[in-house]
């Protein structure tokens, strides 16, 4: 699911040699790319099996555990960057999970496929169904996507909960979107820390 | 004191030329330097770890040059309560010393010495081994480049010391114990290390596991009497009474006092994530999800100190029904584990 596009964005946001948490990492490309290219002391959280040995396979450092009892037992301030990557959609308690980001981390990358681009208002305006896309490929009943957001939604979240946005880009396809990122955005990618 | 000793030990696989494919495998409670393959004249004693170590298997003898050994103390062949003690003449017995983990750490860096390997590329060790390869990347960051800590924990828990306690008591109880002299005596305390080998195997199965292999089966029926009449019996004894007839008592009284005292936090004031400051090697710690004699909290006990003393390391939680002894078994996904993590390892310049 990750392209290169944001690949590149979050190695930009990454300084180098910085100590750098992926959680669900999946195969470990992202920490390998960033070790690659920023010699990033890089881990991974991932609880499936076959993800796990993929990344053993690319020779990523990663923890087997879920990801929200996991970051539990880190200590405070001991990352510089904690990337969540198009999974936030995915998990039970956002608001819990973004705040331990912000006290492991003293920075987070959160990624998510932005459900307010206009393909899939069409398809809830005009069709009067759950959107199904490149960057939202599931139906309504086979989902892990608990929680379907938009770019506005994102940043009002921020704002309540007093986290700075230190940078933002947001995608569509291939290039960016620059003009009404909320409508015409595919997937949005954030830098934010605790204030 | 001993003021020399021998040590047995079994090498499988080529050294290459830099010598950089040395591995070292720790054994566990009873185990020996006799880690895979068969000899010539016992074609069925196969190594006690042959799934996992020789050609094409996960530790693959065709790239690395494994290293076992039988630890000091023990009684396979290195100096230990069964050899002789030259100043007497006696077999040790009794006067043997307490040896340590560490001690047999030293011990097994000093035999890579006589045997010219300076770097071991990995130290794997599984249960009491596991303890071994954390402590080699402890004692000789220098000298490890990769240390497999499989079903292991950072130390013994109050349950564990309880349990070996009780295996000790059995021994040193039985009226052939002889103070640890039976040897004297031309004797062995079989029952008391009958006993204690049944207390070790109820810890080394899950809770369910040995409910689906015995559950309540019975072998012929109910007798009302006190011979045994559930499969769970005739099986802990059959385990017991096999083992007592290999195992020496005064080596089962030490290494399980060796298992007790491991405890590398404990001059850190308990915080070991100091303990693990030195630690250069990178780590792979793999648990079991039903053992529950070395838990999956235990080691992410070990991972956490890592993680906090900002220490490389890699954690696989393998679910797997066999209990702690699933480290010795054969299971996919573990296995695919260790494959994945050696094949990463660099071997010099001969790949």
């Amino acid at each position: 699911m990750i392209t290169r596009a944001d690949f590149d964005i979050i190695t930009q946001w990454v300084p180098p040699k910085s100590r750098v948490l992926d959680l669900g990492c999946g195969d470990g490309s992202l920490i390998r790319y960033l070790t690659d290219e920023k010699q990033v002391r890089g881990y991974g959280i991932e609880n499936d099996d076959q993800s796990l040995l993929k990344c053993i396979g690319n020779r990523v450092s990663v923890i087997q555990t879920n990801l929200e009892a996991g970051m539990k037992e880190i200590a405070d301030h001991s990352f510089d960057v904690v990337i969540l990557s198009q999974t936030l959609q995915a998990i039970k308690h956002t608001e819990a999970v973004v705040a331990d980001m912000l006290r492991v981390g003293r920075e987070a990358i959160v990624t998510f496929p932005n459900f307010g681009y206009w393909k899939h208002r069409l398809q809830i305006g005009l069709a009067g169904k759950m959107p199904v896309s490149d960057d939202l490929p599931y139906q309504w009943y086979d989902t892990p996507n608990v929680h379907l957001f938009t770019i506005n939604d994102f940043e009002s979240f921020c704002r309540n909960r007093g986290y700075r946005i230190n940078n933002r880009r947001v995608l569509a396809g291939n290039g960016e979107a620059t003009f009404l990122p909320n409508l015409t955005g595919t997937l949005a990618l954030y830098k934010i820390s605790a204030q | 004191m001993l003021r020399d000793y021998d040590l047995a030990f079994e090498t499988y696989g080529t050294l290459n030329a830099d010598k950089s494919n040395a591995v070292l495998v720790c054994h566990a409670l009873n185990a020996s330097h006799h880690v895979a393959a068969v000899y010539e004249d016992q074609p069925d004693e196969h190594g006690w770890w042959d799934n996992m170590v020789g050609s094409g298997k996960p530790v693959d003898t065709d790239r690395f040059f494994v290293i076992g050994v039988n630890n000091l103390g023990s009684c396979f062949g290195s100096t230990g309560p069964t050899t002789m003690n030259p100043e007497t003449g006696k077999r040790w017995g009794a006067d043997f010393p307490l040896v340590t983990v560490e001690d047999w750490v030293d011990s097994q860096a000093r035999l890579l010495d006589q045997l010219g390997v300076t770097t071991l590329a990995a130290v794997i060790g599984g249960s009491l081994g596991g303890m071994q390869a954390m402590s080699w990347a402890i004692r000789y960051p220098q000298r490890i480049r990769h240390a497999l800590v499989i079903a292991a924990a950072p130390n013994l828990s109050a349950q564990n010391i309880a349990f070996n306690e009780v295996a000790r008591q059995a021994i040193m109880s039985d009226s052939a114990f002889h103070n640890g002299a039976f040897a004297d005596y031309n004797t062995v305390p079989k029952d008391g290390l009958t006993v204690a080998r049944m207390i070790g195997h109820i810890t080394y199965i899950s809770d369910d596991q040995m409910e689906s292999k015995f559950g309540r089966g019975l072998r012929e029926g109910l007798k009302f009497s006190f011979a045994p009449e559930f499969q769970i019996e005739s099986y802990l004894r059959y385990q017991g009474e096999k083992f007592s007839e290999y195992y020496d008592a005064n080596t089962y009284l030490r290494v399980t006092k060796a298992l007790d005292y491991f405890d590398p936090a404990r001059q850190f004031e308990g915080d070991l994530s100091r303990a693990f400051a030195g630690i250069t090697a990178r780590m792979l710690v793999i648990s079991f999800t039903t053992d529950w004699r070395f838990s999956p909290a235990r080691s992410r006990e070990i991972v956490k100190a890592l993680l906090d003393a900002d220490r490389d390391v890699t954690y696989a939680e393998v679910n797997a029904p066999h209990g702690h002894d699933a480290f010795l078994l054969d299971d996919r996904q573990y296995h695919a584990i260790v494959r994945g993590y050696l094949r990463g390892i660099s071997t010099g310049a001969a790949t």
